[in-house]
């Protein structure tokens, strides 16, 4: 028995959307851009597309930028909200510690570039107090880069009143949406930003989609010169089949969404309070009321999280610490790090991540073998430690 | 029996791995990563980089076992990096590999081992373990393939390890490793061996040494056995016992490092003749019966990796040390080395040179 609890990284695709991209891939092979028949039936599928992720976040679908998944979004939007803003005084990226590497590095690039970043620490909750983002807001600030639920903890900044305040400061408010799209109600009206990314797979879609939503007037810079697609915004020959894998997971999703949340939330709930119950020195990490249904993640005293991953892994067992480096072994959490959380816990949390065919059995099976491997793993690392 | 390997991405144990899963063992590949990748993807040449752990990688994948890369940086970092900085800077010349198989490759699998509930922890060393009956003992012998024999690297290993240790290769020579590699279609085949130190690939230790070091170290003074000067060295970290090469010296007869004295910062040079000694003190001795023989003990004595053991008597001393008398004079007998002691194919124990 294999069980996936790293929805997180990615989901499996729903039967649906498996079968419109397969279709799709044999039916219409036609380039979107051209004027024949072909052409136009390929631009009606993408179209399609459009409307039904923009149904999902509640935007206008001329508001779509479709992508090749969401790091390719949160460039876009950075990069190019940034390049636009050139030769202006507002020279500044205000953002979070705890935002994902694409955004986190699209930032770090833009300031070896001559930009100037601020990225805010977040208290133990994991999410960001309005003080705290005031303070860092000024003229010169030219665009706002803040998450709306964490990748590793699954909390939720309250992007709504953030992105009011950058408003009155008058700066863009860009926020990487890819886990909470699908899993939240996300609403880019009530939001009030700018530009939201969200990724495909992270719903049940299809790796390589995803789209970033632009407010109308918003000046964006392409990053990617070329053809005029998208609006001039995103040069490149779409993938017709796969953005239509896209829609249809959006559809699902906005269908769906109410119920699946309420049944992986209880589900998620059952196993952090059996894990809490029955393993001694054990933690949620971040705020347990701000956060996405399908997240938890747990710290577990005097062990390191590579090992009990590893040996989830034998039992069957899928899940994630969320960072992995370049070789693929695990590094302590930045977003751990980011909330002020010592490197030690950095190290010994592991993330649970549900989603829509997580069974109740399933948990049940992780939280009866989790006690007597944690038992184990950390009697072995003290006698390793009394060794050395 | 579930079993796991320690992956290089080099031939030796991927054949070791392939080879464990043909004896029908379930095997679990671990490769180690152990210094930072993020910064320079191609700053380490031999060992453990980004292209090292994709090998490793794809025989596990060709062979069809789990593979996990588990990240030892620090543990590097504080067991074999500080040693090799701190010996160079005392005027030793440092072995790391010794301390990377056996005090960070070996004690850590065998951890994981247990995490994992594997009886068997393997490696592609050259080398071979069995079981002494009569004795009740394990015994460490010397590979098959007597050119690639790596006992010497593996000389701390303990009974409680070498009751675990598989060294699956140790039977084969390099040739039939990479016939069998080459008949499994794995990609590995033709793969070079590794020499360099892994962590310095351009081969500069004391660049590396002082890039490492807190303050700059001390220049040296080049002397002669009478205490003559004969010129100055950037410090006694960079050279090694024996050492002729990179000295600045021109002198009507080749000079050889003979000692290295830190405290002084010193380096003293003489003819070759200089450089033979027949006896060295060995510290921090292993025994790999797990007790010092009760006499002195007549052995071949390996003073480097490359060395042809040599005919001693090895003698057992407090404080797990020992006295080794050769037969005829060694040259360059080198602090910080290895010393390793043989019964013709076996290993009896070793200890390092002070």
């Amino acid at each position: 028995m294999r069980i996936y609890l790293d929805y997180n990284a990615t989901s499996p695709p729903a039967p649906e959307v498996v079968e419109i991209v397969s279709r799709l891939m044999a039916t219409e092979f036609g380039n979107a851009s051209s004027v024949h028949a072909f052409g136009q039936r390929a631009k009606a599928v993408l179209d399609d597309a459009r409307g039904q992720i923009a149904a999902l976040i509640d935007a206008d679908p001329s508001e779509i930028v479709l992508t090749s998944g969401g790091t390719e979004a949160d460039n876009l939007a950075i990069r190019g909200a940034t390049a636009a803003l050139e030769g202006t005084p507002r020279r500044k990226i205000v953002t979070t510690g705890i935002e994902h590497e694409a955004v986190l590095n699209t930032i770090k690039a833009l300031e070896r570039r001559g930009w100037s970043a601020t990225t805010l620490t977040l208290p133990e909750t994991g999410v960001l107090t309005t003080d705290a983002f005031r303070a860092a807001l000024d003229r010169d600030t030219a665009v706002v880069s803040v998450m709306h639920a964490n990748n590793e903890v699954g909390t939720i900044q309250p992007v709504a009143q953030l992105a009011s305040l950058a408003r009155e400061q008058g700066a863009l408010f860009h926020t990487d949406a890819v886990q909470s799209v699908g899993k939240i109600p996300v609403s880019v009206k009530q939001l009030g930003v700018d530009a939201l990314s969200l990724s495909g797979h992270k719903f049940g879609g299809p790796k390589g989609t995803g789209a970033l939503w632009i407010r109308r007037g918003v000046r964006l810079v392409s990053t990617m010169t070329g053809g005029r697609q998208e609006r001039n915004r995103r040069a490149g020959t779409e993938n017709v089949p796969l953005l239509a894998g896209l829609g249809v997971a959006a559809q699902l999703a906005a269908a769906h969404l109410a119920n699946t949340a309420r049944r992986v939330s209880a589900l998620r709930d059952r196993l952090e309070e059996r894990i809490l119950a029955t393993v001694d020195g054990t933690a949620v990490n971040g705020d347990r009321s701000a956060r996405v249904p399908n997240t938890t993640n747990i710290s577990f005293d005097g062990l390191e999280a590579e090992s009990l991953l590893i040996a989830l892994d034998l039992e069957g067992v899928a899940i994630s610490t969320g960072s992995a480096c370049s070789s693929g072994s695990l590094e302590p959490s930045h977003v751990l790090r980011a909330m002020g959380l010592p490197s030690s816990r950095a190290r010994n949390s592991l993330r649970f991540s549900l989603g829509a065919a997580t069974t109740e059995t399933e948990i049940e099976f992780v939280a009866g073998i989790l006690p007597g491997l944690v038992t184990k793993l950390r009697r072995l690392s003290r006698t390793a430690a009394a060794l050395r | 029996m579930r079993v796991v390997v320690a992956m290089s991405g080099g031939v030796d144990s991927s054949v070791a791995a392939s080879l464990l899963a043909q004896a029908g063992h379930e095997v679990i590949g671990l490769s180690m990563q152990l210094y930072d990748q993020r910064e320079s993807a191609d700053a380490f040449g031999s060992c453990c980089s980004l292209d090292d752990l994709y090998d490793a990688r794809r025989v596990a994948s060709a062979i069809g076992i789990p593979h996990y890369i588990v990240n030892f940086e620090e543990r590097f970092q504080a067991s074999v990096v500080r040693n090799f900085v701190s010996e160079y800077a005392s005027g030793r010349t440092p072995i790391p590999c010794v301390h990377c198989n056996a005090d960070l490759k070996f004690a850590t699998l065998v951890e994981r081992a247990d995490a994992f509930d594997a009886a068997g922890v393997a490696t592609g060393h050259y080398a071979r373990v069995v079981f002494d009956e009569p004795a009740g003992r394990y015994r460490l012998l010397r590979s098959v393939d007597r050119d690639k024999d790596q006992t010497y690297f593996l000389f701390s290993l303990t009974q409680a390890q070498l009751s675990r240790a598989m060294f699956p290769v140790g039977h084969l020579t390099k040739h039939e490793v990479r016939a069998h590699a080459r008949a499994c279609g794995l990609a590995v085949a033709a793969k070079p061996d590794s020499h360099e130190i892994c962590f310095v690939p351009d081969g500069d230790a004391a660049g590396f040494v002082e890039r490492h070091l807190d303050s700059r170290p001390r220049e040296a003074e080049v002397v002669d056995t009478r205490g003559r000067v004969l010129g100055t060295h950037r410090g006694v970290h960079g050279l090694t016992i024996g050492q002729r090469k990179g000295l600045g010296l021109s002198a009507g007869v080749p000079l050889y490092v003979l000692r290295l004295d830190p405290d002084a910062a010193q380096v003293v040079v003489g003819p070759r003749e200089e450089l033979e000694q027949v006896r060295l003190t060995a510290s921090s001795v292993n025994w790999i019966a797990g007790v010092p023989p009760d006499e002195p003990r007549r052995v071949t004595a390996r003073i480097r990796h490359r060395h042809a053991d040599a005919p001693a008597t090895v003698t057992p001393e407090t404080g797990d040390r020992a006295q080794v008398q050769f037969d005829t004079p060694q040259v360059a007998i080198t602090p910080g080395q290895a010393v390793v002691f043989y019964d013709a194919d076996e290993v009896i124990g070793g200890g390092w040179i002070d």
